[in-house]
Order: C-alpha cells, then structure tokens, then sequence
C-alpha cells in the first residue's frame, strides 16, 4: 500500500512548474468558453441570420444593383490599396533595414502613427485638407473636375491611409534580422541593384510579404470608419460593401436585414480565408516571418 | 570631399530612391493631413475651443469613450492574459483552433462585428433573451459598448504576453519549485514580474483601440445623445452639420491622447529592454 502523501508527492515532482488538474481544467474551460461566447458565436450568428429567409433570399441580395456596385468598389479600392501600400511597405523596409542612419526609430513610429489614429480621424483628416470648400479641394474641382471627398479618390486614400503600416511593419523587423550580408555578396559577385532585390531580398522575404499584403487586404476590403466619413454615401457610387451593410441594416426590413448580413457573411468568409492563410504561413514559415508579432 | 555623412557608407545601391520615396509617400498620405488637422484646430480662438471641449455633449462622450475603454481594457488584460497562459502552457483538444480564433477582431471587419454584436445582445437576440427576464439591457447601453470594445480588444493583449510566455526560461520556475516556493508564489513573485511589460503594452494598445473604435460600437451603442454617444460619433456628427473646426478640435483632443499613449509604450519597452533585456 503506497503512503497517500508520498504519492501526492510524486505527482508533485512529475511537475513541479504546472499547476494542479482541477486549475488547469478550469483555465481550460474558461478560455473556451470566453472564446466561444466572444468570438465564435457573434461569427456564427452572422451566417445564421443571412439564412433566416433560406438561402434563396440570401443569394438574392446578390442580384441587387446597389449591393453589386459595392462588392465591385470595394475589389476596385482593395485592388489600388493595396499594391500602393505594398511598393511603400518594400521600398521603406530596404531604406530602414539595409541602411544605417539617424533617426531609423523614429521613423518606423511615424510608419505606425495611422494605427493609432481613429478611423473616423484618417477620414477627416482628408475632407479638412481636399473637401470642396479648401483651397485645395476647389482647385481640384474647378480646374480640373476631379472631385476627391466624397468621390471614389477619397475612399481610396482613407483607405490606404488606414492600411498605411501593415507591409511596412511586417517586413523591416524580419530584414533587419537578415542583415545586409546577402546583398553585400551579390553586388561584389557584380549583380545589379534590381537583380539583388529581385533574386536574393525578395526570395528572403516572400512569406512575410505575403503575410503584410494579407493583413492589409483584409483592413482594406472591410474598412469602415475612415471611408464612412469621406464617401458621402451615395449609393451605387461610393459605397463600399461595410457602408452598404450599414444602409441595409437601417432600413429595418426584413429582406434589407437579410441583406445586410448577406454581405456581412462574404466579408466573414473572407476573414476566416485570412486567418486560415495566416494560421497557416505561421505555422509552415515561422522561421521565416519576423520574430515578434505584437497587435495590430 | 570631408562632410558629416548622414547614413553609413554602403555599396549597396537604392538609399536615395527607397529613402526619398519613403518619406514623399509617409507625407503625402500620413504627415501632412494630420498637420492639416491640427492647421484647422488653429483657426479656432481659444474661447471657442474651451467652449468646444467643455459643452455637456462633448463631456458625457469623453467620459463615456475612455471610461468604457478602460474597462474593457482592464477586463482584457485578465482574461488575455490568462487566455495567453492557457496557449502556451496547456495542451488540450482544439488549442491550435482557439490560438487561430483569437485573431478574428483583426481580421473581421468592424461593421460585421457590430451588426453580429448587436443582433446577439438586443432583447430578441440569443445572448439578449438570457438577460431580458431580469429586466436587463444590454444593446443601446453603455455595457453593449463595453461587449464590442472587449471584442476588438481582446487581441491585442493575448498577441503582446503570448510571444513573451513562449520565451520564458521554465528553469527560473523549477529553481523556485525547488527552493520550496508555492505553485501560487512562483507565478506571483517570479512569473508576473518579467510579463508585466507585455501586459502594460498589451493594456495600452487595446485602450488605445478602444477609444478610437467606431465600426464595431456605433450599431450595439444606439447613440443616444449624452448617454451612449461615442467621441468618434460626435466627430461624425460635427462634420454632417459642416462644423468643421469643431470636428477637427475634438479629433486633436483624441490624436493627443493616442500620442501619449504610443509615448507610454515606447517608455514601457525602453525601462522593460533595460530591466529585463526583452520587450
């Protein structure tokens, strides 16, 4: 017969830096229960209240003009957005990581600002400075009639404006890891400066400039705040599809709310597409990606 | 020719054309519309200003917009930190599932969340109608913003102390274990110190998020005026009514404490890279 405290003791020294089951089993079930009444259920009920009416009523969102026009504004936006912030991310990274001069710090915080500037704040920065009653915005009218604010041009700067960081952040840390050295090696053995970027940075970094590209097209297709402000809301016009949700989802309805979470489902299937992607590149090319990941 | 050199040399070619399309492109798309904002704050006299950022409407949002915040960053950094310690610590079915969820308030955009959100906690809804009975609301009050600002929030904290836990040294633990400290004294007294860092930066964050949240908030709060009215939504409103320089003093309200905060990371990092050699 074995003495009860011995044994507990050994259960003990099994593990002596974890804690007992009964805590752990309860840590357990807290974080799946949080997770799931947080996180999993507001994502399920979005796909729940689309079918409501069956799934015809569903697709039928999908036939509607207004509803068409936003999902094609928001590939249009998504699709200058992004290189834009891309060829910045690029051209930022090879500046801060390959180079050593003052002021490297502050910069990469200047890069960051736009995600700790509110939504609504990278909106009214753009109408204060190209609305059509500035100077700037007027000459723009009257010389040129090119109207930004309330137009598709400022839909797509706020958007670059809130997407500003995501390449860029992800992408100096992991080179500035990698050092200089390959490049050094390429430019002695007598390649050019594109051959250089084009066959030894850019093979380095393609994970985490996919993962940058990633994250900053999922920002740029559900962006709200920023482009609520600067688009007007015209329909058929400026909306795009998260300000098209909102017009649906106001029109109390039955049909417009089962549209509103129609499209609110395609952009939640998109979501779950990017974190599938991303969940995935973390897990195969972990080395690869840049060490830390702090919030977004 | 002898001058002061403003990077170190290289031979590797492209500085002036990434550096100088760098800093045109961070003006032109960041810089110079935010010294904009702050050009139009200007236009105003102080009367008008102090009148701005003292008016009841102004006041019940600012309290409203940090008070809800901070709750919910205080509630995040409990539950993201152990949400945190549950992810690197215990092995359990569907971990890698909860550890790839986490990342959804990133990922999915604000104005689902906040239809998702508000259909769930109205009194039909299914989270609602638990709570209906006890003569609670919570959608179209200020705990329906706390409900969002806990969701877009809760990332933040969990992604700051998760890389931070993975790092830790399990030896310090066994040391302590084997000098006879507690289960309950290690984590107090030689786990929490060094993860404090995290958990500041990760509290930071999410209230930073927090304050400047829109998307996800303004379908679950209502937006009843001086009750659960948000400072983002006041800006909203000012810029519909085409008052712009109001709008642009409460913006430069808010971008002056999102500065403070970001200064209050980098002060974290800076004392946590010097206390504890990692950030």
């Amino acid at each position: 017969m074995s003495d009860p405290d011995l044994s507990a003791a050994d259960a003990a020294q099994l593990s002596p830096t974890t804690e007992a089951w009964p805590v752990r089993a309860a840590l357990i079930a807290l974080t799946i229960v949080v997770v799931a009444v947080l996180l999993v259920v507001p994502l399920l009920v979005v796909f729940v209240q689309a079918l409501g009416l069956g799934i015809g009523a569903a697709l039928s969102t999908f036939r509607d003009a207004d509803a068409v026009a936003a999902i094609g504004l928001t590939l249009l936006v998504a699709a200058v957005a992004v290189p834009c912030n891309m060829i910045f991310g690029i051209a930022a990274a090879w500046a801060i990581a390959k180079y050593r001069f003052p002021g490297r710090a502050f910069l990469i915080t200047l890069i960051d600002l736009p995600f700790s500037v509110s939504p609504v704040v990278a909106g009214l920065v753009y109408v204060l400075l190209l609305g059509p009653f500035t100077p700037i915005g007027a000459w723009l009218l009257e010389d040129y009639g090119v109207r930004v604010i309330f137009a598709v041009p400022g839909v797509v700067l706020a958007t670059i404006f809130v997407t500003f960081p995501f390449v860029a952040r992800e992408l100096i840390p992991l080179m500035q890891d990698q050092g200089t050295g390959d490049e050094e090696a390429a430019i002695s053995l007598g390649a050019s400066g594109w051959q250089t970027f084009w066959y030894v940075t850019l093979p380095n970094v393609k994970w985490a400039l996919l993962y940058g590209v990633l994250l900053c097209n999922a920002r740029a297709m559900g962006e709200f705040g920023a482009v609520a402000v600067i688009s007007g809301k015209l329909r058929g016009e400026t909306v795009t599809m998260p300000l098209q949700i909102e017009l649906y989802y106001q029109e109390f309805r039955a049909m417009a709310q089962v549209s509103a979470f129609s499209l609110a489902a395609v952009l939640a299937g998109l979501a779950l597409v990017t974190l599938a992607i991303k969940s995935w590149l973390e897990w195969r090319y972990a080395d690869q990606l840049a060490a830390t990941r702090a919030g977004h | 020719m002898a001058r002061i050199r403003f990077r170190q040399p290289s031979i590797l070619p492209g500085f002036g054309l990434t550096f100088g399309f760098t800093i045109f492109y961070l003006s032109l798309i960041v810089l110079i519309p935010i010294l904009g904002l702050f050009v139009k704050t200007f236009e105003l006299d102080w009367a008008s200003f102090e009148r701005i950022v003292t008016g009841p409407r102004f006041l019940a949002a600012l309290r409203l917009s940090f008070g809800a915040s901070l709750l919910a960053a205080l509630f995040n950094v409990v539950i993201g930190t152990l949400i945190a310690w549950v992810l690197v610590r215990y092995r359990f079915f569907a971990r890698r599932f909860v550890d790839a969820i986490i990342d959804l308030p990133f990922a999915l955009p604000t104005a689902v969340a906040g239809i998702a959100l508000t259909s769930l906690y109205v009194p039909q809804g299914w989270f609602g109608r638990l709570f209906a009975p006890y003569g609670i609301t919570i959608a179209y009050t200020p705990v329906g913003i706390w409900i969002a600002l806990v969701f877009i929030g809760l990332p933040f904290v969990v992604r700051t102390v998760q890389p931070v836990l993975e790092d830790f040294n399990r030896e310090v633990e066994e040391a302590a274990a084997t000098l006879g400290a507690p289960r309950r004294t290690t984590i107090a007294r030689v786990i929490l110190p060094p993860l404090l860092p995290a958990i500041l930066t990760g509290f930071s964050l999410s209230f930073a998020r927090a304050v400047g949240e829109y998307g996800s908030v303004i379908f679950i709060a209502g937006n009843i005026p001086r009750q659960t009215e948000i400072l983002p939504l006041l800006i909203v409103f000012r810029l519909e009514e085409r008052e712009y320089a109001a709008a642009a003093a409460i913006a430069t309200v808010m971008l002056l404490v999102s500065f403070l905060i970001l200064l209050a990371v980098n002060l974290i990092q800076t004392w946590s890279t010097r206390r504890f050699g990692h950030v």
